[in-house]
């Protein structure tokens, strides 16, 4: 076949369309304005809330005990490149006292930040998009009452094409599912435990083994992973292979303490300080889950 | 006791010179020798805390005696010198067998204050223990966070 010039200006011309289609349908997502609409936000619950999605684990300052000055600056090495945890408080030029909730809840539920750009899933968003929205109104009244910090935000270190925020789209559009992975029929404590685990408290960001792109293999979800940057992985925790009784996970959420008396480290060591926060009702919550993921 | 911990963990990267050969050098067998007695300080820890978490969790019966025995155990166990257990070298990207990550003897290491804040809360326990379930109950959170404490930043993750 002859190539001709008409040829290679409609081939052009046709992937440009389809490139710009691809970027319109995977653009980013904003939560309408009505959405919060109906929920009576309540600081008091906010705290759980705030506890149970781990916030101050990641945006914290490093080297620092406070759970409540949320410096950002945390680094997080992945195959994609090091990231950085940006400041998230209440200060209006360096943190998000400046935003309004619907900004807030359009970022921890969408992904997408105030000024439209996609933001990178290192925030699971890809979890918390199923957090049911009184919880986080909750938590944004909550974040509202924590103290200012002046830390300047640290740009990502990302290498191409990842650096490129539009694909993200793409990404979101493959593996920020908005169904819960374990469906079926639920009593109202493992349907508390499954708001818990999937979406609150994002374990599967951890515990669920990722694909080449970075999303979590749902049909393995919980199934234990290997840590980037690490030679480690994170334990099994479907209940056939993890074996242990609603006991032993409430109190090892309580205490760090395994059923045999080790002690959790590593990562797990923050969450357990924001799941040892949490009623007992909420870490039954979670135990009654756990046991029925792998079995359903 | 926060202080006395700090100072232990600092002789042990002082004290090398007693423990080491005449030329300096600490040999493998040192080595060896220090892993098994640390695993073994670990290993009598959770032996004692399996008593208090039990009846923590209530799957066997609280009683004050069996559980002032166990926490006074800790509690001496969180006194005894650990000085010849961390030995330069013993870290797991220069041995096998060994989860001790190399950071614990890295400028900026605050394995010291974490060991610290584990005896005041084995001490925290021992005053508990004793003095009913709920009490004991109150003092297993402290003491098992505090664990992780070291083990947190400390110790490889399991593969």
């Amino acid at each position: 076949m002859r190539v001709t010039k008409g040829f290679v200006l409609k081939t052009l011309v046709l992937t440009g369309v389809l490139i710009a289609a691809g970027l319109w349908l995977t653009r980013p997502q904003h939560l309408s304005s009505d959405a919060l609409v109906g929920t009576v936000a309540e600081p008091r619950r906010g705290a759980i809330v705030y506890a149970a999605m781990g916030c101050a684990s990641c945006h914290m300052a490093p080297d620092t005990e406070d759970r409540q000055q949320l410096a950002g600056g945390k680094s997080f090495t992945t195959d994609f490149g090091t990231f950085y945890a940006p400041n998230i408080s209440t200060d209006p030029t360096f943190g998000i006292g400046g935003w309004s909730d619907i900004a807030i809840a359009t970022a921890i539920l969408k992904g997408t930040s105030p000024d439209g750009q996609h933001y990178y899933p290192v925030f699971p968003y890809g979890s918390y998009g199923k957090a049911d929205r009184q919880d986080i109104a909750d938590l944004i009244a909550y974040l509202r009452t924590l103290p200012a910090d002046q830390t300047p935000n640290k740009p990502h270190a990302v290498s191409f094409p990842f650096s490129i925020r539009a694909s993200l789209g793409g990404w979101k559009a493959l593996f920020a599912s908005p169904d819960w992975t374990v469906s079926g029929t639920l009593s109202a404590e493992q349907t508390r435990g499954r708001e818990l685990v999937e979406a609150l408290g994002h374990c599967g960001e951890c515990h669920t083994p990722r694909n080449i792109l970075g999303g979590m293999q749902r049909d393995n979800w919980l199934a234990g992973a290997a840590i980037p940057g690490s030679k480690g992985r994170t334990p099994n925790l479907r209940a056939q292979q993890l074996q242990w009784s609603a006991n032993d996970i409430v109190a090892y959420l309580k205490t760090g303490l395994t059923p045999d008396f080790d002690s959790a480290g590593g990562e797990m060591v923050d969450v357990i300080a924001n799941t040892r926060q949490l009623p007992d009702s909420d870490l039954e919550a979670i135990a009654a889950y756990l046991l029925i993921v792998g079995a359903e | 006791m926060q202080k006395a911990l700090i100072v232990c963990f600092t002789v042990a990267a002082v004290s090398i010179g007693a423990l080491a050969g005449a030329d300096g050098h600490i040999s493998d067998k040192q080595i060896e020798t220090a892993v098994k007695a640390r695993k073994a300080h670990m290993q009598l820890y959770s032996f004692h805390l399996a008593t208090l978490g039990g009846m923590a969790k209530e799957e066997i019966p609280y009683d004050a005696d069996t559980a002032a025995a166990a926490a006074d155990s800790i509690a001496a166990l969180s006194g005894i010198s650990q000085a010849g257990y961390w030995l330069p070298g013993s870290d797991n990207a220069s041995i096998e067998d060994t989860r001790a990550l190399p950071a614990i003897w890295e400028d900026g290491s605050d394995v010291g204050a974490k060991a610290g804040a584990f005896v005041e809360a084995a001490l925290l326990m021992q005053t508990a223990a004793p003095t009913g379930l709920a009490a004991l109950q109150g003092a297993m959170g402290p003491l098992g966070t505090s664990c992780g404490g070291c083990h947190q930043n400390y110790r490889q993750s399991n593969n």
